[in-house]
């Protein structure tokens, strides 16, 4: 036994096969994805940056309940609510800070009438830490832009709820 | 006196026009050696490596340069300053100076000096003292026991890459590089020494500090060596003498075993294509090796590494030349007798 292994290690053996294997792979196809140009694809369930729906009357969906504030783990939501003229309950503020949000899903969880939401935007880099405080104006923003997409998820996720 | 300045000035500028005909080829090669390095890397490990900066990533590297030029130089504050910096401008002077004896085609070399093979050997023996000057003047742990490491590594190592190259010019009867690729006319060498050829290759890349033997540098226990103290430009230096020094021992592997700028096969289109073109493909060829290694070997742990060094490649290079010169002697066969 230790003559054959003498003769293995002498050989190089073990080094000859892995030539040959790293040679196998070096010729296979990428498992990795040409980032900035190419995304892998995402859940409808992902859980990305929040945005604020609106109704197609382009009412915001938002009645001020709180359950989200109330619900969120890190208590990254704060809302100050006012009722209207109409005598609606609104929000005046509905600020979440990005840098506390653990992103677990339970405000979109909590929410009655579907209007806090996490859509599939991933890339939402700043430069400051000032920036990560959203705004109810950042967040209905937000909204107005990813509806489309935030919309097709929640449809593709109802029958599951 | 306006003569000899003009004798003087000409002189001088030829002598600048050879180093920057070493120097500039050399920058292109390290380019595209760091590149190629990546990318070879990259493809064992199903990755893409480089592709976004220029055509297929070539220009990474430049813009990973550049990055290092506009960085800040930062000095220690207990490091001794001179030795400090004066550590990687001797590593990549010593390893830029090795390549004024190699002979890139018949005739294509800057100095065709008679103990070509004694200088190169000179001088990246010399190369140590970068490392060493680096790992001292850091005044920091990691740096001084990548300097140790690579010192005691380099020093083993390159005992029995000179038994090997002993048992080469065994075969040539001459010192010098070119008459060492002339001698290989009729067949290379790496078939007749095959063992000492792959004792070569294994040496050779203790020698560079290349993986599986980057222990000096080995990032889970040392940071980066000898270089965790570096930054901005002198890093380059280091990076850039390292790469030359990798080059040059694949241009030793191609000189001494592969043949040099001889074609494979000496008929008609093959021996017509110049000869630095099958240089060049033998030392791409042996830098692929190199690069497959890394990307395939775990790292040794010291002991096994010092293990190989004096317990397997001493005794059998030292054999290697005893049987060499023996049956070269028995046999009559012995060239220059």
């Amino acid at each position: 036994m230790k003559i054959i292994n003498f003769f293995k290690s002498f050989l190089l053996l073990d080094f000859l096969k892995a030539f040959y294997l790293a040679q196998k792979y070096f010729f296979r196809k990428k498992a990795t994805i040409n980032y900035p140009f190419e995304k892998g694809k995402l859940s409808p369930r992902f859980r990305g940056e929040h945005a604020l729906r609106r109704y197609p009357s382009g009412e915001e969906r938002c009645i001020g309940c709180k359950l989200c504030e109330a619900v969120c783990p890190a208590q990254a939501i704060t809302i100050e609510t006012q009722p209207r003229d109409d005598g609606t309950r609104r929000t005046l503020r509905y600020d979440i800070d990005m840098v506390k949000c653990i992103y677990c899903g339970l405000c979109e969880e909590s929410c009655p009438v579907d209007a806090i939401v996490q859509g599939p935007n991933f890339e939402f880099t700043t430069e400051t830490r000032k920036e990560l405080y959203y705004t109810k104006e950042k967040l209905l923003e937000n909204g107005d832009r990813w509806e489309t997409v935030i919309a097709e998820n929640l449809e593709a996720d109802a029958k599951y709820r | 006196m306006v003569n000899l300045a003009q004798t003087y000035f000409i002189e001088v500028m030829t002598i600048i026009l050879y180093c920057l005909l070493i120097f500039v080829p050399l920058l292109l090669g390290v380019v595209m050696a760091l590149y190629a390095d990546r990318k070879i890397w990259a493809a064992v490990q199903k990755r893409r490596g480089p592709n976004v900066v220029g055509p297929y990533g070539l220009f990474q590297v430049p813009a990973d340069g550049l990055k290092f030029i506009f960085k800040e130089i930062i000095l220690p504050d207990g490091s001794d300053k001179t030795v400090f910096l004066i550590a990687p401008i001797i590593t990549l002077a010593l390893s830029i100076a090795a390549w004024a004896v190699v002979p890139v085609q018949a005739g294509l070399v800057l100095a065709n000096i008679n103990v070509g093979i004694l200088y190169i050997f000179a001088i990246s023996s010399l190369g140590v003292y970068g490392i060493l000057m680096a790992g001292w003047s850091s005044n920091s742990k990691y740096p001084f026991f990548g300097a140790l490491r690579s010192a005691a590594q380099m020093v083993s190592y390159e005992v029995s890459i000179g038994f090997v190259i002993i048992t080469v010019l065994l075969c040539v009867g001459s010192l010098n590089l070119t008459e060492i690729v002339m001698a290989q006319n009729t067949m290379w060498f790496f078939i007749p020494l095959f063992p000492m050829f792959i004792v070569f290759f294994i040496s050779a890349l203790a020698e560079t500090n290349r993986p599986p033997f980057d222990l000096p540098e080995a990032e889970s226990e040392l940071v980066a060596g000898y270089q965790t103290e570096y930054s901005g430009m002198p890093f380059v230096l280091f990076m850039f003498g390292e790469y030359i020094n990798i080059l040059l021992m694949c241009a030793m592997t191609t000189i001494l075993f592969l043949g040099g700028w001889l074609p494979p096969i000496d008929i008609y289109p093959l021996n017509a294509i110049p000869g630095f073109v099958w240089f060049l493909l033998k030392v791409t060829f042996v830098f692929y090796l190199f690069a497959m290694v890394k990307a395939f070997v775990p790292r040794y742990r010291y002991d096994q590494l010092m293990r190989l060094g004096w317990k397997v490649f001493l005794p059998l290079s030292l054999f290697a030349v005893v049987a060499t010169s023996s049956i070269l002697f028995f046999f009559n066969i012995a060239p220059g007798m």
